[in-house]
This record gives structure tokens, sequence and C-alpha cells, in this order.
């Protein structure tokens, strides 16, 4: 049964509709990530969760008791903020204790609670420190720590690690997980960092324009988008236009010189996505001439020209020999690594 | 760098601050020491000023009661005063900081205007209103039967306090609203989101944040009202003076310069060690907030 539930919510500020038809089902201990561009309306989804603001229309249910009827205060869901707002002139186990204090939690359990929530977090010995004294990831501890101390049924992190460097950012991605992961907390992060949301989570829900593009496992997500913006919007991708000849049989699918079996259902002129990690160089396919290759490292970024414009692809370094620039080469790929969608507008 | 080019850069900054310098030194350092001498010459009636060094209005003002008495109220209506102010004008500085775009400018000038009038037509306004059976208030309040008699505010300390507590409010309201700028637009949700009301929001997390700028508008309002001129003048007259006012008479009316240079002195003095003397112990309080 779903933990938490939104039930086609939405919000229009004045007459602009910032989230719209938003429907999500939530398990217990799941760990969500809300992806989008900026603009996109997550921090406003996340707001109406924890309570600052209301939805214009729809449920938002936990346990099957609506949310949208209980005050911010009595939610008891923990929040980091963007801009962690912690209190400055409160030290780091002030910071976590508060929480607790407002639930009148005994002075023994709470200092107990809040040097366990410190220690967890990785600042054991900081207890005394005043935040303004802190380092950004340190801050960003404390305002986890004081989150989680209050055992929150809910954890919402908006953007927490969007002002980190990116080696912090990348330590504390880690350090996220396996917290998430040893107490097993409901999670929804926002954030527009497409591999912050896929190594974090385990379902992503991509937004475009206040609406849900998707939801599904990063994995799914990323090989089968089920929208153009979902395709373009996690990692590079290649789009080719193709159509689907119905004069033959069975009916192929053609992209320039490359063809394949039609997938069923489709008709007319479709768009092609392939990751170009999913693309190879053969001797059957797409004809392109490679326009220049870049080495980086563990793989091979080439970008070619061609017959269905512009393409990226990307190959393993594995010791093998690799085409030049100014190459003439065929880009083929197997029909399982490419999605096929009608294409609109033609 | 060579030890030319050093030399010049090391020249340089007094260079550029030397026109600046210069005026301070002119407009002020050297009055205020000239001051200060003439607050040590002697007066009499028929001699005038007597450029000698003696201590005898330094005497008379220690040990005539008169002074320590003025002084003191000189000192208690500009407590009363910033008190007064803080207690109104922090909430509100909040309250204008939650209202929206274009009420928050209306009102904000609405609490700015009063800088915006002449000291001296907004305390004759006070008057107006209040002064004696006179006042529009007084009057119309009497012809409703509210009240028997005038409500006394002319030539009383409670006059003076409301008065200067209206010409200082604009003060206290932006030392408040810079310091409200400063807090984190998410504060109040991060502290509701951890089970804390209202009440305890104000009281736990603004109030603390903003102690600074309540201190440094409290500064700012004492040492202008312990030093306030026409204020005084207007609503306490020549039977409620104050330290600024007394200077001014014995300057200009009893013509006994060395005397009002004295008690402008001391009064000088007592605001500088007071000003400074709070302001370090603030920053000290607060280090943590002012970072
Ligand atoms: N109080 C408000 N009044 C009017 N419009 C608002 C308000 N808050 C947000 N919006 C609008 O709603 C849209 C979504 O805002 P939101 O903050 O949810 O975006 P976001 O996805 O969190 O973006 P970002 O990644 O930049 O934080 C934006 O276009 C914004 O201008
Ligand atoms: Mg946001």
């Amino acid at each position: 049964m779903a933990y938490l539930e939104l039930d086609r919510v939405a919000k229009q500020f004045g007459t602009q509709t910032v989230v719209d038809d938003f429907s999500l089902s939530v398990g217990k201990g799941e760990f969500i990530s809300f992806l989008g561009p900026s603009g996109c309306g997550k921090t406003t989804t996340l707001q109406m969760i924890a309570g600052f603001l209301d939805p214009t229309r729809g449920a938002i249910r936990l346990e099957g008791k609506d949310l949208t009827a209980v005050h911010p205060a009595k939610r008891g869901l923990g929040i980091v903020f963007q801009s962690y707002a912690l209190f400055p002139h409160m030290t780091a186990a002030e910071n976590v204790a508060f929480g607790l204090e407002m639930r009148n939690v005994p002075r023994n359990e709470r200092a107990e609670r809040v040097r366990a929530a410190l220690a967890m977090v990785g600042l054991a010995g900081y207890e005394d420190r005043h935040p303004r004294r802190m380092s950004g990831g340190q801050q960003q501890r404390v305002a986890l720590a004081r989150a989680l101390v209050i055992k929150p049924s809910v954890l919402l992190l908006d953007e927490p690690l969007s002002n980190l460097d990116a080696k912090l950012r990348e330590e504390m991605q880690i350090e996220l997980r396996q917290i998430q992961r040893t107490i097993g907390t409901t999670t929804i992060l926002v954030t527009h960092d497409q591999n912050e949301a896929m190594s974090l989570s385990d379902r992503i829900v991509v937004m475009s324009q206040g609406k849900i593009e998707q939801i599904g496992t990063p994995q799914e997500t990323y090989e089968k988008p089920a929208s153009a913006f979902v395709s373009q919007f996690l990692g590079k991708t290649n789009d080719f236009a193709g159509t689907i000849d119905r004069t033959v049989s069975p009916t192929q699918l053609v992209a320039g010189s490359w063809r394949a079996p039609a997938p069923a259902g489709l008709g007319g002129p479709v768009t092609v996505s392939v990751r170009p990690e999913r693309i190879g160089f053969g001797d059957a396919g797409l004809s392109a001439k490679i326009i220049t290759r870049i080495f980086q490292g563990n793989h091979w970024l080439f970008q070619c020209d061609s017959e269905c414009g512009p393409a990226i692809v990307i190959r393993q370094n594995d010791g093998q020999a690799q085409p030049a620039e100014g190459d003439a080469v065929r880009l083929s790929w197997r029909p399982e690594d490419m999605s096929v969608r009608t294409r609109a507008g033609a | 760098m060579s030890a030319m080019a050093e030399e010049r850069s090391a020249r340089a900054p007094w260079a550029l601050t030397a026109p600046a310098l210069m005026l301070f030194v002119g407009v002020l350092l050297i009055p205020l020491a000239m001051t200060v001498m003439l607050s040590f010459h002697d007066w009499g009636q028929y001699k005038g000023i007597e450029p000698v060094f003696i201590l005898k209005n330094w005497h008379e003002i220690a040990t005539d009661p008169y002074y320590a008495e003025m002084f003191w109220r000189t000192f208690r209506i500009a407590i009363l005063t910033t008190l007064l102010t803080a207690v109104l004008g922090a909430p509100e500085a909040y309250i204008l900081n939650r209202m929206s775009g274009r009420w928050k400018s209306f009102f904000l000038l609405v609490i700015l205007g009063p800088l915006l009038i002449s000291v001296v037509a907004r305390t004759l306004g006070w008057a107006l209103l209040f002064g004696g059976n006179n006042g529009l208030v007084n009057k119309l309040l009497m012809s409703l039967g509210a009240i028997r008699s005038p409500i006394p505010f002319m030539f009383t300390e409670t006059g003076m306090v409301v008065a200067l507590a209206h010409v200082m409010m604009p003060f206290m309201v932006l030392s408040v609203w810079a310091a409200l700028q400063r807090l984190d637009p998410q504060i109040e949700n991060a502290a509701m989101s951890l089970g804390a009301g209202p009440a305890t929001i104000i009281r736990r997390i603004i109030m603390p944040q903003i102690m600074p700028g309540v201190l440094s508008g409290a500064i700012i309002v004492f040492s202008l009202s312990a030093s306030a001129f026409a204020t005084p003048a207007i609503i306490g007259g020549r039977r409620l003076k104050v330290a600024a006012t007394l200077a001014y008479d014995e300057f200009l009316n009893t013509l006994n310069w060395p005397l009002g240079a004295a008690v402008a002195t001391l009064l000088l003095a007592a605001l500088v060690l007071i000003v400074v003397g709070s302001n370090a112990l603030i920053e000290r309080r607060y280090a943590e907030v002012f970072r």
C-alpha cells in the first residue's frame, strides 16, 4: 500500500498553473527524486507536502490520512532546505535539539539523541560550533541531522547538495544514500542534477513545466524514456529522424541507410533515440563521418556528421584501435537499445 | 616593486584622504577642542569671558544638584524614548517585512514620512493636538466627556518621550528592518517544520536574530534623543530643561559661554562613553549573529 500518496495535486498562483495533475504513490522506505529543469514546480510540490503551500486541487495522504488538514508544525516531516535555514544564533547541537525540545523530549534523552544524530552525519565533536563557523558541507550535515533527529515520517530534501562543490557533493551523495538505507526513512529529494537523481533514488519523477513526464527506476527512465523531453534531460542522446516503411513485408524501420524490423504499433514518421554509448562502428548502418575525436581517459567521445544529422558516439577505451578524425564510418546499434516515438509535427 | 613605487603607494592613501581629513579637523576637531578649552574659562556678569584656566564651571556642575537633576532627566527621557521605539518599532518592522509588495512600500513610506518633515513642524503638530485646553485632541475628548481636564502633554516628560519616540521611530524601524533582511527566508518554515508554534518562532528564532538590529537602533535613538534639541525645546519649553536646551540657554540667553561649554562637553563625553561601551558589549555578545 502507498505510504505517501499525492492524488491529482495541482497548484495555481493567480492564473498561472505551476503544478498540474501530479499523482504519485511513494512506498514506505522508498527514495524518490523529483527531477526537472529550473522552474518546473519541484519546490512547489515539495512545499505542498511540507504544508507551507496549500494545493489548489487534489489530495495528499500519509498512511491513508489526509495530510492537508494537518498544520505544518504537526506533520512531523523532516525538511532540509536548499539554503539549509539553520538557526545562526544556536550551536550545532542546539539546532539539532530544537525539534526535540518542541516535542518535550526529556533533557537526558535529548542530549543523547543529539549526540547520536551528529555522530551519524560525521560531526561528532562539532556540537558547540555555530553554523556561520562551519563549512558548507558541515552546515548541510547539521541540517540533515536536525531533520533526521525527530524521526520524521518522510524526509524532504530540496536541492540539499547544490551549494557544494563537485567532490563534496559526490561524497555527500554516497553518505546520504547510506544514511537513508540504514534508517530507512521514506525520502523525497528535489534536484535538477540527473546524475544525483540516478545515483540516489529508487525511482525518479521526471517533471517538466509542472507536469510529470515519467515515473520510473533510474534505469527505466534512462533506457526507456517516455518522451523526447526525458531522453534529452537524462544524459546525452542521439535523436534520428526515421520512418516506418509499410511497403515491404515485414514492415521496416528506416533511418538513412540503417534499417531494422519495425516495432509494433507505430507508423509514419518517427524519432529514433539511441544513447551514444550504445552505438558501435560496423560494416552496415547509418553512414557518417567523424568530425572530432576526444580522448577522455576511460572512453573516447566521437562527434560525427551522419546522414540523419549530428551524432555523438562514446566508445570504451578497451585498447582496440579506434577510427580517426575524418574517417568514414557506419553507425549501428541493436534494436533493443533504441527507443522509437512517433515524430510530432511531421 | 621598487622602493620608490612602494613609498609612493604608501603615501597615496594619505594624499587621497587629505581633503576629507582637513575638513574633519577644521570643522569638527578644532571647534571641539575650543569648546573643551572654553569650559575652563571664567565668566562674570560684567567682565564677560576671561581666558584663564579655572575649574569653576565644572565645580558648579558637580556640586549644584540642579545639574545632576537635569542630566538625570536627559538620560531618563532618552532611555524611555529608546524603550518605546524598541517596543513599538521592532514589531512594526517585523509586520512590515511580512507584508506583500505594494503595501510594504506604502507603509515604509508612512514610517519614513517623519524624516521628510522638519522636526519643528512635527513637534508643533503635537503641540496643536495636545497643547492645553485648545489642543485639538484635548478639546474633542473633553467635549465628548471622555476626560474632564486636558491630558497633560506639553511641558511634561511623557510628552517629550512620546514626541521624541515619534521622531526617532524611523531609525529603529530601519535598523530592525536591515536585520530582518539578513534572515534566511525559509527560517520560519524550518522552525515550523520542527514543531514550533508562531509564538515560539518569534521568541526563539526571530527575536535573537534581530536583537543586534534592535540594539544598534537603540544606540542611534539613545544618542540622538539625549542630544536632541528641537523637540525638548518645544515640548519642554523653559520649565523642563535637558542638557541640550540648557547649553543653548547658557550660550544665547545668559551668555555664560564657559558654563554652556562645560554642559555640552559633559553631555558629549557621557554619550561617547555610553555608545562606545554598549557597542562593544553588543558586538561581543552577538558575535555569532553579526558574522
Ligand atoms: N509564490 C509564488 N507566486 C507566483 N509564482 C510562483 C511562486 N512560487 C513559485 N512560483 C512559480 O512557480 C514556478 C515553479 O517554481 P518552483 O520554485 O516550484 O520551481 P523549481 O522546480 O523548484 O525550480 P528550481 O530548480 O529553480 O528551484 C516558477 O515558474 C515560479 O516562478
Ligand atoms: Mg526549487
